[in-house]
């Protein structure tokens, strides 16, 4: 492989990288000039789709295609969403890029409007980036000064406005309908589908979604072409015809139990030792990994066995994991109780399930009930059944949640109860030695239902009970 | 033609609807489970109780391709070749799972919950849930909050969103919202906005499970010792199909009835809580004669012959139709009257009017004419008037300039709320002075009833056989639900033994000889449909009749 040259993460590290001079100083809105002089938009879209670039987002999806979903010849107008709402535990690769480079980020976003034809543009970020919003802010600023954002760009007929709207901390405002929801000012419900935010999305007109890093490699395709980019990453598995490959650069965030926690630039398909061993320190305190949580907490837990993993969209899924994910790295090291690390996954998931669709918001609820009960020590062994078959009924592989946030709950119990089952069941019998056995239901800790009694009350005053 | 395919049948779809998975499929007699889907209201496919296997068939090669994944039926358009399997393992596991998972939290009170014996998770479990319950909790009592019309049992809800899809897109004031998230959601009014509109008794028949309770019927009933039947509002022109639900004679809930052309799904809280007054203790009960020294009882037997009698030596006649008579009554009092009198004047009752018609933004309206049949009464008088409707002004103006002696005036009037008073009042009262005989059949008490000769109680909607016109031209027949208190006779009855017709009044009979001898209910020769009849074909055909009568003189 050749040596790899960072262009996500290239900007970062210089002094005020964040502002326009330093950015134009690197070469920055040649691409959007150049490609606004001399490329059509329909061309655009082809060179995107020719690149078999797929979203940075977390599932993966070919972002040219999703492009061409658009309808053709609407009178408009179409709205551009980019998805900077960053809330996947572990991840954090947005936030650098948003902080040190929002320039990038714009120019990318202009040029995906320029192909989709876009007249507006809302940038979601999520409320816990102050920093982002500011240098983002100050970049839009200096854009509309700079005439690369407003009426006719460049002296080209393209006009574009671009909006940055700061959500208010859920989940599930990262998923693309909730998040179109959000704008609209509505609770974050994700949206049942069909219709497609293609077809109906913001403000029902016809909508793309693509998260920030996505559109930074628009930039960088456009720049540097489909050669480059194809030159970067893991060819389509010939065995599997329906891998469209992993090409590209991605930015990892690794976090946990390493030395050097941080952001990283690699080429897709880097194996997760080489990431923490390389890139990260190794782990901590000379320990060794336990667990890796290869991209954000939803897709589930690599063992200590599948280091090896590539981290490409595939690699993951076929070590049992529900894929790429976002790119977010935890690194566990061998102290680390995985019924810790379950009782947190649970906690996290049944706090943010929107409470929509059934299957997720009970599900969700009821997999933190049982492990709350296991870390007191009152588990079962039969518990440990429950909770496996919670991981395979909600979600959306069985068909029974409207977004993929229940799937994202389910993958942490199915990988870890796979994988690390024997110390789950270790636990359990040691905390809970008389009653481990027992197939009988248990009651739930009263402080559940204390919990929700004393919010309720709270909330809404003096109630009656019956 | 479109066919679906629902469990190996083939079911053809009707033209120029757009149907979901669960109507196509109930088009078959296949009951898909749902919680959160109303045909009345947006899809948000939220339950995941009608999940289905749905498949596709090639119109050129029949051969079926199934969707691996398990899909929503209320969110899945049936359209040609849509294959829907119902009953597979698949699918009944994922209806056990939504079914536990809704029980997970849920207080199982049904001994003391409203909805027990007509609530769905309760049918539901029997049918698709398991028999073992899993979930980690003891029995609970739900916590129950006051919404403003109606409370909410919070624990027993099942987030399907209803209510809040109801109060957002049909009735259009958006009191109620979600709160707070995931498994700690709970449905919520802001404070100092509490749920309070008109159309706000329809979020209790909305919620399939307890949670949303009536105010005025809670704890009344177990609903499994109700009855059913089939009715018509009587509190507006509108005319909405209701169900009244009754128990020893006694009402104790009105809902709405589906009809897609007249109320849909809805009908308005003075429909559903107004039927209180037909058990009012106000209510006149027993026929009475006025003699030089006070009032006479009247004995029901006698009263036909009595006043008949009446009638034939009181002279020149006048009689008021009121606007909350049946079809039926007004034709058969007028009919008496003309044969006794053949000049005898008819009039039309007064027409309470409040305010102007109120529409909602899902379509619903309540019509600011606070009577049921003033359209069917004006056919009926207009027949025998020779196309002249006397408005109640009129016909007062009219008795001494024709010399009437003696008029019978129908009611049927809402009770006099203070300061409101009766509709008949002293002013009306007045105007009667001098006359010969003045019969009042009436509800209520009234000024007018003090001055009469004789006061025939007369029975509440719910006590009446008969039809009613809407405001739209709508003929809906409806029999009676409860029988009157004791005392009185339904005008209907009374009407048919001064006739001295044999048996019992019969309503179907008078609305046939009535549609024979009446242009404007013609189509009513037939059975009337549930949905009722639009007279308003009858209606183009008589002005047609009458242009080209027009056109020839």
């Amino acid at each position: 492989m050749p040596t790899f040259e960072p262009v996500l993460l290239a900007n970062v590290g210089k002094p005020d990288s964040h502002t326009l001079k330093v950015y134009e100083a690197a070469g920055g809105y040649q691409t959007l000039r150049r490609v606004l002089q001399e490329m059509a938009p329909k061309e655009v879209v082809d060179r995107i789709r020719a690149s078999q670039l797929r979203g940075r987002g977390g599932a993966g999806f070919p972002t040219g295609l999703k492009w061409s979903f658009l309808p053709k010849d609407d009178p408009g107008p179409i709205y551009l969403c980019a998805n900077a709402d960053e809330s996947e535990p572990g991840t954090f690769c947005n936030r650098v890029q948003m902080e040190h480079d929002p320039h990038q980020i714009l120019e990318g976003i202009i040029l995906a409007c320029y192909a989709t034809g876009a007249s507006a543009a809302y940038i979601y970020l999520r409320y816990e980036y102050p920093l982002a919003y500011e240098r983002l802010q100050q970049a839009v600023e200096e854009c509309y000064r700079a005439g690369y954002l407003g009426r006719n760009i460049l002296g080209s007929d393209m006009s574009l406005d671009i909006y940055i709207h700061r959500g208010a901390g859920a989940y599930i405002c990262g998923e693309e309908t909730g998040l179109i929801e959000s704008i609209e000012g509505h609770r974050a419900w994700p949206r049942t589908k069909p219709p497609f935010p293609a077809v109906k999305g913001l403000f029902q007109r016809p909508t793309v979604v693509n998260n920030v890093e996505t559109l930074a490699c628009v930039k960088h395709i456009l720049e540097r072409g489909i050669e480059w980019f194809q030159s970067i990453g893991t060819p389509p598995d010939p065995s599997d015809p329906r891998d469209p490959g992993s090409f590209g650069p991605k930015v990892f965030s690794i976090s946990g139990h390493v030395n050097r926690p941080g952001c990283v630039e690699l080429p897709l398909g880097v194996p997760v030792r080489e990431l923490i061993e390389q890139h990260a320190g190794g782990v901590w305190k000379g320990r060794k990994v336990k667990a890796v949580v290869p991209g954000g907490l939803s897709t589930g837990v690599l063992s200590a066995h599948e280091l090896d993993t590539p981290l490409d969209f595939s690699g993951p899924c076929k070590a049992g994991c529900l894929g790429l994910g976002t790119g977010g790295v935890i690194v566990l090291d061998e102290t680390y109780s995985m019924v810790d690390f379950l009782h947190n996954s649970c906690r996290f998931f049944a706090h943010e399930s929107c409470g929509q669709c059934t299957p997720c918001r009970e599900g969700t609820a009821w997999a933190y009930r049982i492990m709350q009960r296991i870390k007191a020590g009152r588990g079962r062994l039969v518990d440990l059944d429950l909770l496996e078959e919670i991981g395979n009924s909600i979600g959306i592989i069985p068909g029974s949640t409207i977004c993929g946030l229940a799937d994202g709950a389910a993958w942490p119990i199915k990988t870890t109860l796979a994988k690390f089952r024997d110390e789950l069941e270790d636990y359990i019998r040691r905390t809970n030695p008389l009653g481990c056995r027992n197939p009988a239901p248990v009651e739930a800790l009263p402080e559940w239902r204390e919990h929700q009694s004393i919010t309720g009350r709270k909330l809404l005053g003096a109630e009656a009970t019956i | 033609m479109a066919t679906v395919i629902v469990d190996n049948r083939e079911v053809e779809l009707p033209e120029g609807v757009q149907l979901n998975c669960i109507q196509a499929a109930a088009l078959a007699g296949v009951e898909i489970p749902h919680y959160c889907f109303h045909p009345g209201l947006s899809v948000v496919g939220s339950c995941r109780m009608c999940l289905v296997e749905i498949g596709k068939r090639d119109p050129q090669t029949g051969h079926i391709t199934m969707f691996p994944k398990l899909q929503p039926a209320c969110n899945t358009p049936a359209a040609d070749g849509t294959v829907i399997v119902t009953q597979s393992e698949k699918v009944q596991q994922a209806r056990a799972m939504v079914e536990e998972d809704l029980l997970l939290r849920h207080p199982i009170d049904c001994p003391i919950c409203d909805k027990a014996g007509e609530c769905r998770l309760q049918d539901y479990h029997f049918r698709y849930g398991q028999k073992e319950r899993r979930a980690e909790i003891l029995p609970f009592h739900s916590r129950r909050r006051d919404l403003g019309d109606v409370f909410l049992f919070v624990d027993r809800c099942v987030m399907c969103t209803r209510c809040v899809r109801f109060v957002r897109e049909v009735a259009g004031t958006g009191e109620l919202l979600v709160l707070a998230r995931g498994a700690h959601e709970e449905i919520a009014v802001l404070p100092g906005y509490p749920l309070n509109n008109k159309l706000s008794g329809n979020v209790v028949d909305l919620c399939p499970v307890g949670a949303l309770a009536d105010k005025d019927f809670l704890y009344k009933q177990r609903v499994w010792f109700l009855r059913s039947h089939r009715s018509v509002c009587p509190h507006c022109a509108a005319g909405c199909s209701i169900w009244i639900d009754e128990n020893q004679d006694h009402l104790w809930r009105i809902r709405p009835r589906e009809n897609p052309h007249v109320n849909r799904w809805w009908i308005c809280n003075d429909g559903r809580y107004g039927y209180h007054q037909v058990h009012d203790r106000r209510r006149l009960l027993g026929a009475r004669r006025r003699t030089a020294d006070g009032w006479e009882e009247l004995d029901w037997a006698q009263a036909p012959l009595v006043v008949r009698e009446a009638l034939e030596r009181a002279g020149r006649l006048a009689a008021v139709l009121s606007p909350f008579l049946t079809v039926e009554e007004a034709y058969l009092l007028a009919l008496l009257v003309r044969r006794i009198d053949p000049e005898a004047l008819l009039g039309l009752g007064p027409v309470p009017r409040m305010g102007q018609d109120e529409r909602f933004p899902g379509g619903f309206t309540i019509s600011a004419e606070k009577c049921p049949n003033r359209r069917g009464v004006e056919a009926v008088l207009s027949y025998f008037m020779k196309g002249r409707v006397l408005q109640f002004d009129e016909l007062l103006g009219q008795l001494g300039p024709q010399g009437v002696r003696g008029l019978w005036i129908t009611g049927g009037y809402k009770a006099p709320t203070p300061p409101v008073s009766h509709v008949l009042d002293q002013a009306i009262a007045d105007r009667l002075e001098g006359l010969d005989l003045v019969i009042v059949q009436d509800l209520f008490p009234s000024p007018v009833a003090e001055r009469a000769h004789y006061v025939l109680p007369g029975a509440a909607w719910a006590e009446r056989d008969g039809a009613y016109v809407n405001c739209q031209d709508r003929l809906q027949s409806f029999r009676r639900a409860i029988r009157p208190p004791r005392g009185v006779l339904p005008e209907g009855w009374l009407l048919w033994q001064m006739h001295q017709r044999a048996g019992q009044f019969d309503a179907a009979a008078v609305l046939d000889e009535m549609a024979q001898q009446i242009t404007y209910f013609a189509p009513a020769v037939y059975e009337i449909p549930e949905v009722g009849l639009d007279l308003k074909a009858g209606l183009l055909a008589a002005t047609t009749a009458k242009t080209a009568s027009e056109l020839k003189g």
